[in-house]
C-alpha cells in the first residue's frame, strides 16, 4: 500500500528496494536511504566494491538506523567474558550470529573486514550457521568497535539472551566419524570375506584363521563404536517400555554379532561379519543425510533467544548497560524505539506505543500512558520510555507464557504406522524363529541355533528400517527445498492424518505489518488529503505514521494548536482548517463505539468519514483457502479485535469458525475441544501467543518471513511465501506412505527368500553376503526414484 | 601363501591411511561448511588468507 511517487522507479544499487531515480545518488548509482549510499561508500573507500559485482544489490535494507549506544553493553567486562571465545594479550576471538548472510558477497565482505579497519587481523564465515568468527587486535580496536563496524557495513550482529552464559555447543561430528568408520570396516570385511564365500582349498587352509581374525578385528570399532547409538536409543525405549524403531535394530546386530563371534572363536564358520557392518553403515547413511538438512534450524527456541542480551537501566540520570539477569525489581530501564520490553514494569516517563503482535497477535500498537503497566514481549515503536521493573525477568509475563507451554510435556504420539508394522514384523519373525526352532529340535537338535539365529539375521528389520529413513528422508529434504522444514520424521505422518486446520490471522493469514487502509464517507479533495497528512505528521501515533505513509505526502503549511490526547486522538489547526482526527468517540463526541481499527476524520467541525484499517492478507490466502476448503474444516483465531471480520468470512465462506480476541489459552482450548471430537488438527501460527496452540495440535506449523529468524517451538516450520502449497505439501506427506509401502513389501520379498534359506539351517555367508547389500541397495533406488518423481509430479 | 599376506596389509594399511584422511578433514571441519570454500578460492587478491594456521588453533584451544 504504498502510494506512487513521481519520477521514475529503479532499484536501490546496494539494497535492490524500490526507490526514486536521481533522489539520492553516489557516482551514477541511485540509492532508496542514505544509509546504503553510506555502506557503499564506505566500501568504495576501501577498495572492496568487489561486493556489488560478485551479486546484485546484496545489501540489507539501512532505512531503520540503529540506534547509536545500542552496544554500549558490549563494553560491560562482564559481558564481554561471557560472549568471546578466546582472548590473550595480543587478540580476542569472537563469533557473532548474523542473520543477513545469504551470499556469496557477505562472505566476500565479511572475510575483507581487515581492509576497513587494521585492529581486524580475520574474519571467518561459517555459511550454514550464517557466523563470523571474528579476530581482532583488541589494543586498536574494542569489542564494541567490531559490533558497530559490522553495523555501519550492514550486518547488524544479532546478540540475544541466549548467547549470554552458554558455551557454543561444538558441532557434531560424532556421526560422521561413526561413518565413516562403518564405511572403512564395511568394505574391508567384504573384501578379506571373498575367500569364505568361494571357499578355500587344501593348502590355503591355512589362511582362512588369519582373515577371520582380521574381520573379527574390523567388526569391532562397529559394534561398540559406530553402532553404539542404535542401542543407547534402542535401550532407553525399552526402559520406558516401548518398542522404538531402533529397538528390532539393535536386537539385530546384537544377535548377528554374537553369533558371527561364536563362529570364528569356535572355529565353525565365518560368521556374519560382512553384514551386520553393512546394516550399520547403510543405517548410519540414512541417519546423516537426515540431521544434514536440519543443521541451522533450531525447533526448541525459547524467549531467551527473543530477549536482548543487555539493557540500559538508568541509574544517578546516567544510562549504564545490564545485562538482563541482573535486572532487579526498582531499577528503572530505558527503553529506546525498536526495543524489546524485557519485564512486567510500569511506565514512568514517555508515552508507549508498544507492539505486541508477537505476544498477542494485536495488530495495532497498543498506547500506554505513564503509570499503566507494561508487560514484557512488547516491543516499543517511536519514542524513549522508562519503566519501573515490578517483577524479575524470569517471572515476567511472557517468561511464564513460555514455561506453562513448556510444563504441558509433549506426549509421545504413539502409534505411528511404521512401529505397527515393525511392531508386527517382530511377531512373525520370531513367530517364524520359533516354529523352526521347534522343528529342528525334533529332526536335528544340533542345527537348531543355526536355525535361530539365521532367522533373526536374515529377517531383521533393517529394510523395513531403511525403506523408512531414506523415504523419510528424501521427503524432508524435497520440502526443505521447498523451504518447509519439519521437525522429524514423525512429522510427515501426522500430516498425512489431518482433517482440520486452525489458522492464526496476524502474522500468518495476514503480514503483521502491513496495513491495508481504505476510506469511507464523504469524498476528500487532494488539498484536504495534504491537509490531514499535515497534521497527522505531528503524530508519533503509529496510526497517524500509517496514515501520513499512505497519503505520501504531507503540506509544509503550519499547524496550530495541535493537541494530542493519549488514546484519542489528534487536533489542530491546518492553513485555515480545524481538523480532527482519531477514535469515534472523540471525533464525534458520541459514546458508541463501532468496531475495528479506524480513524475519523472531522473537517471544519463536519463528520467526513474514516479511514478503515485492516490487515492486508497474504496474496496467496484466497488460493490456499479455496484447494483447502474441499478436505478440510477450517478455522481462523485471532488476536485481534472483530476489524477484517467481513472480509474473513468472504474469503473462507460462512461455514468456516472465525473467533476474535482470542487469548493464547482459548486458543489452545479450542484447539482441545477438536481433538477431543476426534479431529487431527494442524495449527498454523507464527506467534508466541499461538505456541500453546502449536504444541497442543497434532502438527503444529510455524509461519515465518526469514527462517533463521526467531519462531516458537513447532512440529514445522515454513517461510510465508510458501503458505500456498500447504496442500501440495500434505499430498506429498501421504505419497509418503505409499512409498513406505511399497518397498516394505519388496524387503518382504527378499526376506522370504532369505528366510527359506534360514529355516533349513544353512545360510551360507555368501546368501547372506548378497542378500543384505542387495535388499538395501534396491530399497534406496525405489525411495530415492519414487520419491523425487512424486515431488516432480506435485511440481514441488 | 605370503604374498597374499603381504598384499593384505598392504591394501588395509592404505585404506586405513584414507580413513585417517577422512577424521582428519572432518576434524578440521571441512563438512562443518559446504558453501564458503568454494566462493572463497574465486576472490581475488586476498592477502591474508583466513583459513591458516591460527584458525586451527584456536579451534584448538576452544
Amino acid at each position: 500500500m504504498r502510494t506512487a511517487v513521481t519520477g521514475k522507479q529503479t532499484a536501490c544499487y546496494h539494497c535492490g528496494e524500490n526507490c526514486q531515480e536521481g533522489k539520492i545518488t553516489s557516482d551514477g548509482k541511485y540509492f532508496c536511504c542514505e544509509g546504503c549510499k553510506m555502506v557503499y561508500q564506505l566500501l568504495n573507500q576501501n577498495g572492496l566494491c568487489e561486493y556489488y559485482d560478485l551479486n546484485g544489490q546484496p545489501g540489507a535494507s539501512q532505512r531503520i538506523t540503529v540506534r547509536k549506544d545500542k552496544f554500549s553493553f558490549l563494553e560491560v567486562e562482564d559481558i564481554q567474558r561471557q560472549l568471546i571465545s578466546f582472548k590473550d594479550d595480543k587478540q580476542t576471538n569472537i563469533t557473532f550470529y548474523l542473520p543477513q548472510i545469504h551470499c556469496s558477497s557477505c562472505l566476500y565482505l565479511l572475510e575483507n573486514l581487515h581492509k576497513l579497519h587494521a585492529g581486524v587481523i580475520s574474519g571467518v564465515v561459517n555459511f550454514t550457521r550464517k557466523e563470523v568468527a571474528i579476530v581482532f587486535d583488541h589494543n586498536k580496536i574494542s569489542l564494541r568497535k567490531v559490533a558497530e563496524l559490522l553495523t555501519s557495513i550492514g550486518y547488524e550482529p544479532y546478540i540475544s539472551l541466549n548467547n549470554l552464559g552458554l558455551k557454543k555447543t561444538p558441532l557434531d561430528r560424532q556421526m560422521i566419524y561413526r561413518l565413516g568408520i562403518a564405511g572403512f570396516c564395511f568394505a574391508n570385511i567384504m573384501l578379506t570375506s571373498f575367500p569364505e564365500y568361494l571357499g578355500l582349498e587344501g593348502a590355503e587352509r591355512s589362511l582362512q584363521g588369519i582373515f577371520r581374525t582380521l574381520n573379527f578385528i574390523l567388526a569391532l570399532p562397529v559394534f561398540f563404536y559406530s553402532a553404539f547409538p542404535f542401542f543407547s536409543s534402542g535401550w532407553k525405549a525399552l526402559k520406558h517400555k516401548h518398542l522404538n524403531i531402533d529397538a528390532p535394530i539393535a536386537l539385530a546386530i546384537l544377535i548377528t554379532y554374537s553369533r558371527s563371534v561364536y563362529e570364528v572363536l569356535s572355529g565353525t564358520g565365518g560368521g556374519y561379519f560382512d553384514s551386520m557392518s553393512g546394516i550399520v553403515f547403510f543405517m548410519l547413511v540414512g541417519r546423516v543425510f537426515q540431521d544434514k538438512t536440519y543443521q541451522q534450524l533450531s525447533f526448541e527456541r525459547d524467549f531467551t533467544s527473543y530477549f536482548p542480551v543487555a539493557v540500559s537501566v538508568l541509574k544517578d540520570d546516567k544510562e549504564i548497560p545490564t545485562a538482563l539477569p541482573d535486572i532487579k525489581v526498582g531499577d528503572t530501564l530505558v527503553i529506546h524505539n525498536e526495543e524489546l520490553i524485557p519485564a512486567d514494569g510500569i511506565l514512568t516517563r514517555g508515552k508507549g506505543f508498544i507492539d505486541y503482535s508477537f505476544v498477542t497477535g494485536e495488530s495495532v500498537p497498543v498506547t500506554k500512558e505513564m503509570g499503566e503497566i507494561v508487560y514484557a514481549g512488547g516491543k516499543q515503536t517511536g519514542s524513549v520510555m522508562e519503566i519501573l521493573v515490578v517483577k524479575e525477568v524470569a517471572q515476567s509475563y511472557l517468561a511464564k507464557l513460555w514455561s506453562d507451554n513448556d510444563l504441558k510435556k509433549r506426549e509421545e504420539k504413539n502409534g505411528s504406522f511404521v512401529q505397527l508394522l515393525s511392531r508386527w514384523f517382530t511377531f512373525i519373525v520370531f513367530g517364524i524363529a520359533t516354529i523352526a526352532a521347534v522343528y529342528w529340535s525334533v529332526f536335528d537338535s544340533s542345527k537348531v541355533w543355526n536355525a535361530i539365529t539365521a532367522v533373526l539375521i536374515v529377517a531383521c528389520p533393517c529394510a523395513l528400517l531403511l525403506s523408512n529413513t531414506f523415504t523419510n528422508g528424501v521427503i524432508l529434504r524435497i520440502l526443505g527445498r521447498n523451504k518447509f522444514y519439519l521437525r522429524n520424521a514423525q512429522v510427515i505422518e501426522e500430516m498425512a492424518k489431518i482433517d482440520h486446520i486452525v489458522f492464526d490471522k496476524t502474522g500468518t493469514l495476514a503480514a503483521a505489518h502491513d496495513q491495508e487502509i481504505a476510506y469511507f464517507g464523504k469524498p476528500l479533495s487532494n488539498r484536504q488529503l495534504l491537509q490531514i497528512a499535515t497534521l497527522a505528521a505531528n503524530s508519533n501515533h503509529p496510526l497517524s505514521k500509517a496514515l501520513v505513509n499512505h497519503i505520501g505526502r504531507k503540506g509544509k503549511m503550519p499547524v496550530n494548536n495541535f493537541i494530542e490526547i493519549t488514546g484519542m486522538g489528534i487536533e489542530g489547526q491546518v492553513g485555515d482548517h480545524f481538523i480532527k482526527l482519531g477514535a469515534y468517540t472523540y471525533v464525534t463526541g458520541k459514546a458508541d463505539q463501532p468496531e475495528g481499527t479506524a480513524v475519523y476524520v472531522c473537517y471544519d467541525q463536519a463528520l467526513q468519514g474514516c479511514f478503515q484499517f485492516s490487515n492486508q492478507f497474504r496474496e496467496s490466502v484466497p488460493e490456499l483457502v479455496k484447494s483447502l476448503k474441499p478436505k478440510y474444516g477450517l478455522s481462523v483465531l485471532s488476536g485481534d479485535n472483530e476489524g477484517g471480520k467481513t472480509k474473513l468470512e468472504r474469503l473462507l465462506g460462512y461455514d468456516s469458525v472465525i473467533l476474535f480476541n482470542q487469548r493464547p489459552e482459548d486458543k489452545l482450548h479450542y484447539i482441545q475441544s477438536l481433538q477431543i471430537h476426534g479431529k487431527k488438527v494442524m495449527m498454523v501460527g507464527d506467534g508466541l501467543n499461538d505456541a500453546g496452540a502449536l504444541i497442543q495440535s497434532n502438527v503444529g506449523i510455524a509461519v515465518t518471513e526469514d527462517c533463521n529468524n526467531f519462531t516458537p517451538a513447532s512440529d514445522a516450520i515454513i517461510d510465508a511465501g510458501q503458505l500456498s502449497r500447504i496442500p501440495v505439501f500434505i499430498r506429498l506427506c501421504k505419497v509418503n506412505k505409499r512409498i513406505v509401502l511399497v518397498s516394505f513389501i519388496l524387503s518382504i520379498a527378499y526376506n522370504i527368500i532369505g528366510i527359506s534359506f534360514s529355516v533349513q539351517g544353512d545360510l551360507s555367508p555368501l546368501i547372506a553376503a548378497i542378500l543384505m547389500p542387495a535388499s538395501s541397495l534396491s530399497i534406496l533406488l525405489v525411495t530415492f526414484g519414487s520419491g523425487n518423481i512424486a515431488a516432480r509430479l506435485l511440481k514441488c | 601363501m605370503s604374498a597374499i599376506v603381504i598384499l593384505l596389509i598392504a591394501s588395509i594399511s592404505v585404506s586405513a591411511i584414507f580413513l585417517a584422511a577422512f577424521i582428519w578433514s572432518v576434524r578440521s571441519g571441512q563438512y562443518d561448511d559446504d558453501f564458503s570454500p568454494p566462493q572463497r578460492i574465486l576472490f581475488d587478491n586476498q592477502t591474508n588468507t583466513p583459513l591458516s594456521d591460527n584458525n586451527s588453533k584456536q579451534k584448538a584451544e576452544l
